[in-house]
């Protein structure tokens, strides 16, 4: 039994700090140990990176996607499908979460990439360099019109942002700051673009034009200075407000559903005690974001939060095809496989706003509910699938089964997912009406596999199944 | 509220991604248009004169035949002041009628709560396209979302034997029956069983079906013929809405363009006869529109985003004719080199709300709007 809890709590690390993983991989990870499959976790350079010549082989519009889709997204979905470096991968979902970029304006998916590659090799250090570096990429200065931010004619919107949805959030700091950081961002611009005729895109690159920045003294959250734009990120990361707000961010997409962002000045965390813990490691180790995921995945409030978090769009569709398998290569559908999880809500990549994306229950509605458990039962019912078939060897290694036995282990394998009682009941009310099933014949294995098949579509259109 | 036959309906087709004013509905004696159109103009051998002022993309030639019969109503220079430019935020504004803030509810989900507060009928708004448009969410309002073949839509189509098909169903509707505690379980309870619920009464209607009509082979025909069969199985359903794209033609808009255009007005050609043959015209309008129109002059091989455009309304109820006024080319008029909004795109669906739809308009829209004058 102490196993099985084993299983359940790795399975709940694999899903929260990557996108869940197969019964084998939880086996060898169990034996690894939790808190050293928490450090490989944090250290994604022990693993290696994924594979991208294989994908640009069979996609080669996959490099430079430009800007329709899906290209850019089948980019996207061969990295989340096939990387190593589970973590590596989530935490760059998380600051595209955060640091919402949209193709809506950027129409450019190979700098959206850029910036998701951003993500992946800054994201779980100092949140202050990645600040920094945010500043300077080509695509946020584009998507938040630092461009238009002149020494003679002030654009706030990149300086908002950055104060309300990027580090501190509403309510701690004036409109007089968003105005004074604004200016210390004056002349962040970006090299002159090339046109894209006729020779196509060119990458964008980041430029400092000091004629066009304000160089004046500026009143900012109580300094004064003739402050730069990093003097402002300098500022910005020692204020509490800050280590509260990336840490309830932290909390909200790795451990358990929040209130919407916009509700947090008014709203409290659910959990202030694990805010606080977060907060002072975020503190004391200088803004390391990996210190605080090594806090948080360790802490007994995140090991207590199974099931708390509804799952994202995103983490339904890579989840299932990491679980099913058999998406590793690119193949054709792959175009409208990456942009599945669009169809439920979340068109990554371009996110409604910078804003981004409203989660937890705000991801259901009657069409995205549909789409989600299709899509999923689709997969699970499949028994061409490697990762399905493996589910049911591992059943069939078990003799004959009761109904008992085929949903309980249904349940186990495709988590193990906790459902309440009721739910339980109706799942063994079906596969009663089944009776036993076994392999021990060529036509009562073909049925058993069908069930078993059945079975798995059932169960992950129960509403236990849409969290993780 | 059971809807009766003759109760108004409203279909709406979505052209996402921009579609361009201008080589929509040509100027074609302004030599403005010829200036600023040096690679994508369409020669005056080409286009379809509605009348000596405007002519319609070759492509249109069925909605010519509509507006001949005067059924179509062109609004001109729709938009909105200080325009984005953003496919998405642009759209935004046109599903949610606020302009200066991200809203939260669709202009045609609140008519849904409004038509049936206390959720009658699940399929009072029936969308056809990959996800829930935000025109018509607001939170708690059912909608069906067909993404596929009609005959397909319901849960778990992957179990097809008939007698298990029934069982699974019926246990996934007790798996969510409604819970008390969790507002979380007891919201994914209602969700689930209104689209379940949605998915039993819309499976009729492909059967009750039968025309012989011949829609072309497009996607957004076969929406259209989708829409068709579920108003012509009297199920109640009010409000229908669909996409096509992407109009977005940055690069080589000819003959992109007129390939959008010939899909989106043959499939509006069949849905409308397939209508009228079954005598189910009378109490159906379209309203197309798209989230903006398109940079004045081109880029030497398409055209980039820009801000006023066209919306069309039509049907056998509609007063054909030109509304409103097709804003001025002149350079000095241009904003950032785009056509100024002359007619705020809240209007249009003032006038929808109240002389069609017959529901209050101000607390769907915001405020009072002119109304115009291509509905009695």
């Amino acid at each position: 039994m102490a196993y099985q809890d084993d299983i359940a709590l790795m399975a709940h690390l694999m899903r929260r700090a990557g996108f869940g993983a197969r019964r084998d991989e939880l086996e060898a990870r169990v034996a690894k140990g939790y808190e050293a499959t928490v450090e490989e976790l944090i250290h994604p350079e022990t693993q290696p990176p994924v594979d991208v010549y294989t994908l640009l082989r069979y996609h080669p519009a996959a490099l430079l996607p430009g800007g329709q889709p899906p290209m850019g997204n089948v980019n996207y979905m061969y990295h989340l499908v096939n990387t190593k470096r589970p973590l590596e991968e989530k935490v760059a979902l998380f600051w595209h979460h955060v640091f919402a970029t949209g193709n809506s304006k950027v129409d450019n998916y190979d700098q959206l990439l850029l910036q998701i590659n951003l993500f992946r090799e800054r994201g779980m250090g100092d949140y202050r360099a990645l600040l920094v570096e945010l500043a300077r990429n080509p695509t946020m200065l584009f998507w938040l019109d630092n461009n238009e931010n002149h020494g003679t004619a002030v654009n706030e919107n990149w300086g908002r942002e950055l104060l309300e949805l990027f580090s501190l959030g509403v309510g701690s700091y004036t409109e007089k700051d968003v105005r004074e950081a604004s200016r210390a961002f004056t002349g962040w611009t970006f090299e002159t673009k090339i046109p894209r005729l006729p020779y196509g895109r060119f990458p964008w690159k980041f430029e400092y034009r000091a004629e066009d920045h304000d160089d004046g003294e500026k009143e900012f959250l109580g300094h004064r200075g003739r402050f730069n734009g990093e003097d402002i990120i300098n500022i910005v990361v020692e204020q509490p407000a800050c280590a509260r707000f990336v840490c309830r961010h932290l909390y909200n997409f790795f451990v358990a559903d929040e209130p919407q962002v916009p509700a947090w000045s008014i709203e409290s965390p659910s959990d202030p005690k694990a805010i606080d813990t977060l907060t002072a490691t975020f503190r004391e180790s200088h803004y390391d974001i990996r210190s605080v995921l090594r806090v948080l995945f360790n802490s007994s409030f995140f090991k207590n939060a199974r099931f708390q978090h509804m799952k994202s769009p995103a983490e339904v569709v890579v989840g299932s095809l990491r679980l099913v398998g058999g998406y590793e290569m690119p193949r054709p559908g792959y175009g409208d496989l990456s942009m599945q999880p669009s169809y439920m809500g979340q068109d990554l990549l371009n996110p409604p706003s910078v804003e981004g994306w409203h989660t937890g229950q705000e991801w259901i509605n009657s069409g995205s509910l549909m789409a989600r458990i299709n899509f999923v039962a689709q997969l699970v019912g499949d028994p061409s699938l490697p990762g399905v078939r493996a589910i049911i060897d591992r059943l069939k290694a078990k003799g004959t089964l009761s109904p008992e036995q085929l949903v309980d282990g249904c349940l186990d394998l495709l988590g193990p997912v906790e459902v309440g009682a009721d739910t339980r009941r109706e799942l063994v009310d079906q596969a009663k009406e089944w009776g036993q099933i076994s392999w021990d014949r060529e036509v009562s294995a073909q049925t058993a596999d069908k069930r078993v098949g059945e079975m798995l579509q059932l169960i992950v259109a129960t509403r236990e199944y849409q969290f993780a | 509220m059971a809807a009766t036959q003759k109760d108004p309906v409203l279909v709406v087709v979505q052209l996402s991604g921009g579609n361009d004013y201008l080589n929509t509905v040509i100027p074609y004696n302004n030599p403005l248009y010829r200036d600023n159109r040096p690679a994508v103009g369409i020669p005056d051998a080409q286009v379809l004169p509605i009348d000596k002022n405007y002519a319609f993309h070759p492509a249109m030639a069925p909605l010519k035949k509509v507006w001949d019969e005067g059924k179509l109503a062109i609004l001109h220079g729709t938009g909105y002041t200080n325009s984005p430019r953003s496919h998405f935020r642009s759209m935004d504004i046109w599903h949610t009628c606020e302009p200066d803030k991200v809203g939260t509810e669709g202009w045609l989900g609140r008519v849904a709560r409004e038509y049936d507060p206390n959720k009658e009928n699940v399929i009072t708004v029936v969308s056809f396209g990959p996800s829930l448009f935000r025109a018509l969410a607001v939170p708690g309002v059912p909608v069906a979302c067909v993404a596929g073949p009609l005959e397909k839509y319901g849960f778990l189509p992957t179990v097809q034997e008939r007698e298990l098909r029934l069982k699974v169903l019926d246990r996934f509707a007790r798996m969510y029956a409604p819970v008390v505690g969790s507002g979380v379980m007891e919201y994914l309870g209602t969700t689930g069983l209104d689209s379940l619920k949605g998915a039993d009464v819309l499976k009729v209607a492909p059967q009750r079906y039968a025309s012989t009509v011949k829609y072309p082979e497009t996607p957004i025909a076969r929406k259209l013929r989708g829409i068709a069969q579920v108003h012509l199985a009297d199920l109640g359903s009010r409000i229908f809405y669909c996409d096509h794209g992407s109009f977005d033609t940055h690069a080589g808009q000819n003959p992109g363009h007129g390939a959008l255009w010939s899909a989106v007005t043959e499939g509006l050609e069949a849905f409308m006869t397939d209508l009228r043959q079954h005598d189910h015209a009378d109490n159906v309008i379209v309203l197309m529109f798209s989230e903006f129109g398109r940079r004045v002059h081109d880029n030497g091989s398409g055209t980039d985003h820009g801000a006023a455009g066209p919306a069309f309304v039509l049907g056998d109820k509609v007063k054909g004719g030109h509304y409103g006024d097709y804003p001025s080319l002149k350079a000095e008029h241009l904003v950032q080199g785009d056509l100024n909004p002359s007619m705020d795109f809240r209007s249009i669906y003032s006038t929808i709300l109240e002389k069609w739809l017959k529901v209050s308009s101000k607390p769907i829209v915001g405020r009072a709007f002119e109304q115009l004058a291509f509905l009695n």
